[in-house]
Parts: structure tokens; sequence; C-alpha cells
């Protein structure tokens, strides 16, 4: 009995931990309303307003609808949109079905190479079109007189910068299989076309529906692709630009972008029925399927991945040699001559400056509120009425197209009665129009972490009086390391190639780099865009390179608790 | 009203050496209830635990015996009642100040800690010299056999060996109350049996107050003083595990725990009832009016089958329509031969197999004794 003789007891905390928690939740529910909820508020308002601000009810839109120019924009639009779709799921669908589903080769260089158009700006596919197909590209000839700045480009470049979105639902899919139903099949002597037919497609339906419509509404909203090879082909998404930028029209720009809502809402509706029901669809029994060895199917699919792969790749890096090429396609010697911006902005070394400011602002800041906030949501006790609130705006960024939250912030932070103003124009902004339009993504996966954990560690503390904050910083935070770099980088990485949501945000000495590569292509520096360009993707690729590495070596043995 | 639960020093003779004499409950549980939505967790529950007693919590799952237990630890709020803890009413306080440590089904234990920095989260906290903590952290791991453990991390460990630094990490502050979850239901029979001795011994070493929720009845009927029934939100029956066992208040508590003949029956007689065809004595009916259904309840090792005289008290004859080899003895379906529609179960010895010879569709004469059966309240929806 001496070993374990009561200790006496140690001061009760009397101080509201309760409260902080409380109060932390109602921060956090502020703070979304204002940067998520009240701009896309104000952008519907706009729509039913008239320049002076009185309602005119739907007569914007009757407006919209009697304008021959801007119905045309949404027949081109949704044109673009299908082609784009219908090309990029099916060749997707084949590089997804390889690497999950066979033994082929080099699985890791593949999935490498689909996935390089994510560290790069939506433009960059395009300008490398414009050197291979433009008036001055070295296969223009293989497009028989047909122009590239057009319908063609729009659909190709959005191939390219659609794929990796495409795959990695796919991936997903697939890889979810349950081994025990291929297994039944063969007991059963089923042909492989049937198995593909019965068991393969049905498993993988969710998914593919999935893939349509992320890619339909990644094509529709995207802004970059249009401006930079559009021509004179008119989008949804050059429209708005248009309108407000240009015209100042900013209620007609309001419609546009209500009308850019709605397949993004209609898509978000869709992915989240179908992710339910696909999550269903394996039980807990499952088995995860194990590819057998069958020589022709690994090596014809090795083949197909190693064009389409390559493809991706050559396209990229066309973009990436035109930066260094002195004055194409007449002079091909290399210069670094491209990369001196002084020649073509005025602020030289401004743009990149500001997008790295942009990035880093937006992957620290951000990742804490996100990871703070995904935690007071999954783990709160108590404001049950806000932690729901805080769920449901966090979910919706995923439904909002970068253009149509750069519009609604234009609206909401330039309107003369906001005492949030201050802002318009600034870096900060930009940042925090960054952590908005990238929320959900990042949200779910810090809920994704933090739901892997015993949900009982709250729980365990309060038993031992230790605050939920102590608990949070010492368990918690170490336990989701790995998730809380994912979030970081991939704001690091987004806010630094997006373009469509901030083209209305910047201002004179606030402008970001993916911005810059759009003003020096429109005034025909193309090479200098190309440089540009390719600036950001090294410093994206190296940012990822670097989480990667770190995961390996510090990470490594920072983490030996999870090793067994 | 509140149900104190005490203990007759005839059920538990060994307690006695070590039973304090405390006379206040050290927890008071009072006309709890809880709705979630439109189901009905708990109602009305009341019960008293005594100083240095373990008491478990036993019922099905969904029966609220886990409601129960987070809302004694304040992790639910209940909708009505009130909960006094060491004669302190913690009714509308939060965890942290309720004095209690707490052992989760999944033993919750923080995996980038070592196990000297788990046992010792809670003290840390408390501002403690780094030498007191030491020494503590120390001791409890020295109660608990993991000393030479300290320094590994919860993933390095078995589950037994898990669920005991939580068991240390739990009981490091000194709690005056101590809930167990389901502690160890995540564990292999084997490694369940010996630990629950451990706990039990533990428990009974440091006389802290315990209540235990187990869906296990040999789990409950080896370590409790007291175990609190529940079905369907309610308390069935508290009592020490023998009354519970060897007298179950309801006939849910007898089919619960155990195994229980339940027989629909009509009373005929002051101690006379009848069992579809079949006329058996009865000595508890207490008084009832012939033409009350009741049920009557008998334990399969209690139909007697050795030295059964022709014309004993409820000799029946039977035939046996099925064995089951259970290890240590057989379980035998008999359909009585007057009342084919029955099913008796009885448990025989493995010699009394052999001495009697009994195989498949031989027909016995076996004996219910009048005794032993225990009477309960009969359905109602039964026609008279």
């Amino acid at each position: 009995m001496t070993v374990v003789a009561a200790l006496p007891s140690a001061p009760r905390r009397r101080l509201g931990d309760e409260l902080l928690m409380r109060a932390a939740v109602a921060v956090l529910v502020v703070l979304l309303v204002t940067f998520i909820a009240l701009p896309l508020a104000t952008l519907l308002a706009k729509s039913f307003q008239d320049a002076s601000g009185r309602f005119v009810a739907v007569a914007n839109y009757g407006r919209y609808f009697a304008t021959p120019a801007l119905v045309q924009s949404l027949w081109n639009s949704l044109a673009v949109a299908l082609l784009a779709t219908g090309i990029v799921v099916p060749l997707a669908f084949v590089y997804a079905y390889g690497l999950t589903r066979t033994l082929m080769p080099a699985k890791t260089l593949f999935v490498a190479l689909a996935l390089l158009p994510l560290f790069a700006p939506s433009l960059l596919p395009a300008i490398s079109l414009i050197y291979i197909f433009g008036n001055q590209g070295f296969l223009k000839s293989l497009l028989f007189g047909a122009s590239i700045y057009g319908p063609l480009g729009i659909v190709m470049a959005q191939v390219f910068y659609c794929f990796p979105h495409a795959l990695m639902i796919l991936i997903t899919a697939f890889s979810l299989a349950d081994g025990r139903l291929y297994e039944a099949a063969a007991a059963m002597g089923t042909g492989r076309w049937r198995v593909f037919w019965t068991v393969t497609l049905p498993g993988v339906r969710y998914g593919l529906i999935s893939a349509l419509f992320v890619v339909f509404t990644l094509v529709i909203t995207d802004f970059g692709i249009a401006k930079v090879i559009g021509g004179q082909f008119n989008v949804l998404a050059t429209d708005a630009y248009k309108q407000v930028v240009g015209q100042q029209n900013f209620e007609m720009g309001a419609v546009v972008g209500f009308i850019l809502l709605l397949p993004a809402m209609v898509a978000f509706g869709l992915d989240r029925g179908v992710q339910r029901r696909q999550v269903a669809l394996l039980s807990a029994r499952a088995v995860p399927f194990e590819p057998a060895r069958n020589p022709v199917q690994d090596w014809g699919m090795a083949a197909y991945s190693l064009v389409t792969g390559g493809l991706i790749a050559a396209v990229l890096a066309v973009a990436v040699w035109g930066s260094f090429v002195t004055y194409w396609p007449y002079n091909l010697s290399l210069t670094l001559n491209n990369y001196d911006f002084e020649n073509f902005e005025p602020n030289a070394a401004g743009p990149y400056f500001v997008s790295i400011t942009m990035a880093a602002l937006a992957a620290t800041a951000g990742t804490a509120i996100i990871f703070t906030g995904a935690y007071l949501i999954e783990k709160g006790r108590g404001s049950r009425l806000l932690r729901a609130s805080a769920q449901l705006l966090a979910m919706l960024p995923m439904a909002v197209p970068g253009l149509v939250l750069g519009l609604s912030y234009v609206f909401f932070f330039n309107a003369p009665w906001n005492p949030l103003g201050v802002l318009y124009g600034s870096i900060a902004l930009l940042a925090i129009n960054s952590i908005a339009h990238f929320y959900t993504t990042a949200h779910v996966t810090a809920s994704t972490a933090l739901k892997q954990i015993d949900g009982e560690f709250e729980a365990v503390s309060a038993s031992l009086k230790v605050p939920f904050y102590k608990t949070f910083a010492r368990v918690t935070v170490p336990i989701c390391m790995p998730a809380i770099l994912d979030v970081a980088v991939y704001l690091f990485v987004n806010a630094l190639t997006t373009v469509s949501a901030v083209i209305f945000l910047y201002g004179a000495s606030s402008k970001p780099a993916a911005i810059s590569i759009v003003h020096m292509d429109e005034a025909g520096a193309t090479a200098a865009a190309a440089a540009m360009a390719t600036l950001i993707v090294i410093t994206a690729l190296t940012v990822k390179l670097l989480q990667l590495l770190a995961g390996r070596t510090l990470f490594a043995k920072l983490q030996v608790w999870r090793k067994r | 009203m509140v149900e104190t639960i005490d203990r007759t020093a005839a059920d538990q003779p060994r307690a006695q050496q070590v039973a304090p004499a405390a006379a206040a409950p050290h927890l008071t549980v009072a006309g709890i209830s809880k709705r979630f939505g439109g189901f009905s967790a708990l109602e009305d529950v009341s019960l008293s635990v005594e100083t240095g007693r373990l008491v478990c919590f036993l019922g099905p799952s969904g029966c609220g015996k886990t409601t129960l237990l987070r809302v004694i630890a304040g992790l639910e709020v209940q909708d009505q009642g009130r909960i006094t803890i060491a004669g302190r009413d913690v009714t509308k306080l939060p965890p942290a100040q309720r004095d209690f440590g707490i052992v989760f089904q999944s033993y919750a234990l923080f995996p980038n800690l070592t196990v000297a920095q788990n046992v010792g989260y809670g003290l840390v906290n408390q501002r403690r010299a780094r030498a007191e903590v030491k020494t503590r952290v120390g001791d409890m791991l020295a109660l608990v056999g993991l000393s030479e453990h300290a320094q590994k991390f919860p993933v390095q460990l078995s589950g037994g060996q898990q669920q005991r630094v939580a068991l240390a990490r739990a009981l490091a502050t000194s709690p005056s109350l101590l809930l167990l979850d389901e502690p160890l239901s995540a564990l292999d029979a084997r490694v369940r049996v010996h630990l629950r001795d451990e706990i039990k011994a533990l428990q009974r070493r440091l006389q802290v107050t315990t209540v235990m929720v187990t869906h296990d009845q040999e789990e409950a009927l080896a370590v409790a003083d007291q175990i609190v029934v529940m079905n369907r939100g309610r308390v069935e029956q508290i009592g020490s595990p023998t009354e519970v066992y060897g007298r179950p208040a309801t006939a849910f508590v007898a089919n619960f725990v155990g195994e229980m003949n339940l027989l629909e029956a009509i009373v005929v007689a002051p101690d006379e009832v009848k069992v579809g065809a079949l006329r058996l004595a009865c000595q508890g009916l207490q008084q009832r009016a012939p033409g009350t259904a009741v049920r009557l309840g008998l334990r399969p090792e209690e139909v007697r089958i050795r030295a059964v005289a022709p014309g004993a008290a409820n000799a029946i004859a039977v035939s046996v329509a099925k064995f089951d080899f259970l290890g240590a003895f057989w379980r035998a379906t008999l359909r009585p031969v007057a009342e084919p529609s029955l099913a008796l179960i009885a448990d025989f010895s493995v010699n009394a197999m052999r001495d009697l010879d009994i195989r498949r569709d031989q027909t016995l004469t076996v004996a219910l004794p009048p005794e032993l059966l225990r009477v309960f309240e009969g359905d109602r929806r039964m026609p008279a």
C-alpha cells in the first residue's frame, strides 16, 4: 500500500477550459462567415441589383440571355467542357487501371509524370501548345490549317491540365476493390471481359462519375487557358473577366459568376452523394485486390503510360525549353535573357516575390487555421450548432470555382461600406483568398487524419485534468504531423499556381507571378511568360520534393513511435 | 428512490478482510434519464456505490451501461437526475472538475509518448517536482509490473500491457473513483481472464471505488462486489454475484446471467402449475391466484438425472433430442414425452453420461426439483 500512498491533491483547475473551446469555435465560425459566406452572399445580391444598388429582381439575368454574344459564350463553355471531359476521363481511366490493376514496371515514375501538371499554373500547357502549334509552332503543319487559338487549343490544354485531377480520383476508386469478388468470379470460370463489365466497372462507377463532374467543373470555370489560347473564342470565364475588369459592369459579372456557380454546385452535390456510396461499397471484410502477373497486359499498360505520361512531360518541357530560347523559332540558341523580367515587367522581381510571400502566408496561416478548425469541429465538446455550421462552411468552397470566389471578393472587399476594404489589393487578401479557395480539400485532409486517432484522448486528458489545448499541442499535432505537412504543401503549391481566383484581386504592388504570366503573354512576350511559369513550376516542385525528403529523413526520426 | 448497494458478508466471505467500514456511499446516481433523439438510453436510473467497492454494470449492448458510465464521468450530459462523488454534487461540472480516472476499451494511450510519459501525463500538469513525478511513475509502473517497459512506445507493447499502462495512467493522479469502460473486451480470452484477476487484486489493494462496464457475465461474476444488471436503459437488478446468479429478480436477468430454462406456466393450485400438458409442483408461487400466468426458471445444471426414484416430485419422462459436447460437460436438449413441444436444456457431467449410458432418442426420467423452480412474472400476452 505504501507504493501508492495518495499524493496530496493538486489545486483544481477552475479556469474555463470549456469556455476557451467555445470561444475558439465562435472565432472559427466568424472567420468562415466573413471570408467565405459573406463574399458569396454579396455576389448573389449583386446579380439582382442594378449599378446603383437597387433591387431589380432577375432583370440582369434577362439582359444576359438577351445578349447573343454572352449566350454564345455559355454554349462555347459547355461544348469545350464536354469535349475535354470526354477525352480526359477515358485516358485517365486506362492510366489508373494500369497503375492499380497490373504489375507494370515503374509505377512511381508514371504517377510522378502524370501529376506534373498539378505543379504548374493552368496556363503552362497553353503556352506550350502555342510553342508547338502556334503561329510560329514547329508542328503547326500537323493541324492542316486549323488554328490552335480557339476551341482546339483550349480543349488540348485542358486535357493536360485536368489529367492528374481525374487520375487521382480514379486511382482511389480502383484501389478500393474487394479481391474476394475477383476470386469468386475466377472460381466460377468467368471470362476477362465479363469480369471487367460485371465486377471492375461497377466497382469504380462512382469514382468515374465523380471524375466526370470534377473535370467538367474544372474546365468550365478555368480562366487561364481560355485567356492565353482562346483567341476570339469567348467562354464564360473570360466573359466574367471582360465584364468586370474591362467594362466595369459588375452586375453582369455577378450574373456570369452565378451561372458558373451552377455546374460546380451540381457537381459538388453529386460528388458528395457518390462518395458516400463509394465508401459503402467496400465492406470491412474486403480483401485488397492483388493483381496477378500478365506480361501482355503489364507491358501493354507500361507502353500506354509511357506514351501518355511522356506526352504530358514533353508538353511541359516545351514551355521550359521555350523559356531558354533566344528567339523562337528563328534563333534556337539558349539564353537566360527571358528570365530578366525587367524587360517585360515594370517591377521586375515583384511578381515572383509577391507569389512566394502570398503562398508562404497561405501555407502557414492557412494550415494553422484549417487544422485547428478541423480539430475544433471534430473533437470539440458543446456548441453543437456552431460546430455543425463551421463544418458546412468548410465544405462550401469546394462548390465555388476560384473565379467566382475572386469575383465575390471584389464585390465584398471593394464595397465602400466594408471596413475590411483596407485589405483590398494587399498580399494578405490574396493569401486569404487562396486559403478560402482551397479550404475544403485541406480541411478534409485534416479531418480524415483527426478521425483516425482515438476519440477518447480529450476525455482522458479531461479526467487527468489536463486542459485540451495541452493535449492538442503535445499529442494531436505531433500525431497528425504528416497530414499537417500535406496541407501546408498543398496550400503553398496551389496559392502559387492559381490564376482564376486572384485575377480580380491583385493591386499595383501585389501582382502575383501567375498574373504576370497572363500580362506578359498578352503583351506578346511569350518567352518571358514561359520563363515565369517555369520558375513557378520549379519552386512548387522543389517544395514538394523537400516535403518528401523531410518525410524520409527528419520526420522518420521524429516518428519512431509509429514503428513496431 | 436510491437503492443502496450493500454486500452481505455471507455472499463474499473473502472480502471481509479488506472491506472498509464505510457508511456513506462514494458515488450516488439518482434518477438519471438520457435520451438520444427518440431513443431512450437511460430511464430513471438510481444506484449508489460504497467506498472501496468494485461494481460492474452488466448488460447486452445498447442497454445503456456505457452511457451511464459516461454520464458519471461528465462526458455525456444527462437530461435529468443528479450525481454526487464523495459527497460533492458534480451534476453540472465538466469532466475535468470531477475526480475520476478512466480506462477505455481502446485504452486511448497517447501513441507518440513513451509508457512513462503516458503514466506521468496528468502528474506533469499538476506542476509537481520532476523527481516526485518520476518516483510516482516508477511506483505505478512497478504496481502494474511494467517497470522494464518504461521507455517503450505503446505500439511496442502487447494489448494486455497497453491495458495495464492505461490503468496505471488512470490511477497515477490518485483519483477517488476509477471508471473502466469494457477494459478487457479487446483482449484474447486467456489474457482477459488473467488481467481481470489482476484488476481485481489491484482494486482490492488500492481500495479505490471502481465502476466497470462489461457485457461479459462471467467477467462480472468473477470480479464484482456488486453487479448492476441493465436492460433497455433500466436497472433490472442490483446484487452480489451470487444473488444475481442464484436469485435473479427478473426473467431477463435469469436469461442473461448464465443459462436458464424459461417455461411459460399457469398456476393451477397454491403450489402447482401447468406447463402445457405437464403438471409440476412449485414452491415459490407466493399465493398467486390460480389462472395467473407465470414463468418458471431452472438452470440446466439443476435438471436432476441421477437417483430419480419413480414417483419422485416432478419426475417426468423425456426423450433425448440432441447432444452438444461442451468440453467439461454435455448439454442435452430434452423433450417431455407428454409435451413434446417443450425443449428443456440440461447439462450432464461426462461421468453421468458414461454411467447412465445416455444416447440420442432414448427415453429417460429426469426431475425438475420443485424447490429450485424460480417463479417470474408471466408474459401477459399469453392466453390464460
